[in-house]
């Protein structure tokens, strides 16, 4: 045989290599990527949520505002309740705070009274005032701000949502 | 270096040997018909393959096999191909098996000293069948759904028995829950590992008595 000739059995082995390596690039990327998908999805744990009107909230009278998060994984839905109140302390469309209505306590919904001029929570007779602060009961810090909110062109108040 | 590593092994573990009696045994002269073991081999392995990643998402449950199986089908990467290869090779696995059977038959392989070799393939045969047949129920749309229906409705309608085999396939007198996670631990655990171990005495006996001349006139 000359050299650099290849055997009949020689070429075979070649091509079973050949061909199997070509199996299980075919079969093994797709396979890893598969495997590793959830890594690379993205986690919509954030997002710009809109939480009504400016023109409909009144200065000096606490808003309330509510909305749901959807947690997808896979194939499963999971949602969640939010509520806050907006406190519009002045003309100004800045001069604004957004509460979120979670007790600071234990984890109630604060309501706006009112005749009490305060934040009430069912719970534990928690009082918090028109700025947050607590006047009195068990929370250990005044209501949880959503920090971050824009208005968009037509004039729609929208806080950023991060999940905690 | 990887030369000394080799000698090593071959030293303990006999490579060469094995490899010599395993893969560059002398066989009589062969057709294409031949290698429709080696296929049925080639395929149960690579159902192994796909099952196995496939099992990483797919959930077991009346609640969530289906969603779990869109999911894979529609939010994984590669999940149409994977479960495509796995839906595929199912339905070409039991077609290459029963031409392989087939072929043994025709050329009277079966024949002494080779019964025995037969007879575990008669049993391999089965096993891919009953792969088939529950893997079919696992996705849990309307089509596995009655399909198992009428297959094990078959099953219970043999004479005296048949109640004791519906209930025992069907984990009770109805289609349910338990149905699905004994199809599951069928398909997954009890069916594949008796194939495995049965394969693994095919082959013995293949290897150990050669593959069989196709007979001549004169046989």
């Amino acid at each position: 045989m000359p050299e650099g000739d290849i055997s009949r059995r020689g070429f075979f082995i070649a091509v079973t290599g050949i061909v199997g390596g070509m199996i299980g690039v075919v079969l093994g990327v797709p396979a890893i990527a598969y495997l590793l998908d959830p890594a690379f999805k993205p986690a919509a744990k954030e997002a710009w949520v809109p939480i009504g009107k400016l023109a409909d909230i009144q200065v000096g009278k606490p808003y309330p505002f509510s909305f749901t998060r959807v947690q997808v994984n896979g194939w499963e839905r999971t949602s969640t309740s939010h509520g806050g109140y907006v406190v519009r302390k002045s003309e100004n469309p800045n001069d604004l705070i957004v509460f979120n209505s979670r007790c600071t306590h234990l984890g109630c919904t604060v309501n706006w009274r009112q005749d009490a001029q305060a934040f009430i929570c069912p719970c534990h007779d928690a009082k918090f005032s028109e700025d947050g602060v607590v006047l009195g009961g068990p929370p250990p810090r005044p209501l949880d701000r959503y920090a971050d909110f824009r208005l968009t062109n037509d004039g729609t108040l929208e806080i950023y949502y991060k999940e905690s | 270096m990887w030369k000394k590593i080799y000698e090593w092994l071959d030293e303990r573990a006999g490579l060469k040997e094995l490899y010599k009696n395993v893969l560059d045994r002398p066989e009589p002269k062969g057709t294409w018909w031949n290698t429709l073991g080696s296929a049925s081999l080639f395929l149960f392995i690579l159902q192994g393959v796909t099952g196995i990643i496939l099992a990483v998402y797919y959930t077991p449950s009346p609640d969530h096999a289906y969603d779990s199986i869109n999911y894979i089908m529609n939010g994984v990467a590669f999940g149409w191909l994977i479960r495509g290869i796995h839906h595929w090779g199912a339905t070409l696995m039991v077609v290459v098996v029963f031409i392989h059977m087939l072929r043994v038959f025709v050329t009277a392989s079966y024949k002494y000293p080779r019964e025995l070799t037969w007879l575990v393939g008669i049993g391999l045969f089965l096993l891919t069948l009953g792969m088939g047949f529950t893997g079919y129920l696992l996705p849990w749309n309307q089509q596995s759904y009655w399909a198992t229906t009428v297959g094990t409705q078959i099953a219970g309608s043999v004479p005296f028995i048949g109640d004791f085999i519906l209930k025992t396939l069907r984990g009770g007198p109805d289609l349910s829950a338990l149905t699905l996670q004994r199809f599951f631990a069928a398909h997954i655990w009890m069916l594949p590992a008796a194939l495995a171990g049965l394969i693994g005495v095919h082959l013995y006996l293949i290897i150990k008595h050669g593959e069989s001349h196709f007979p001549t006139k004169d046989d």
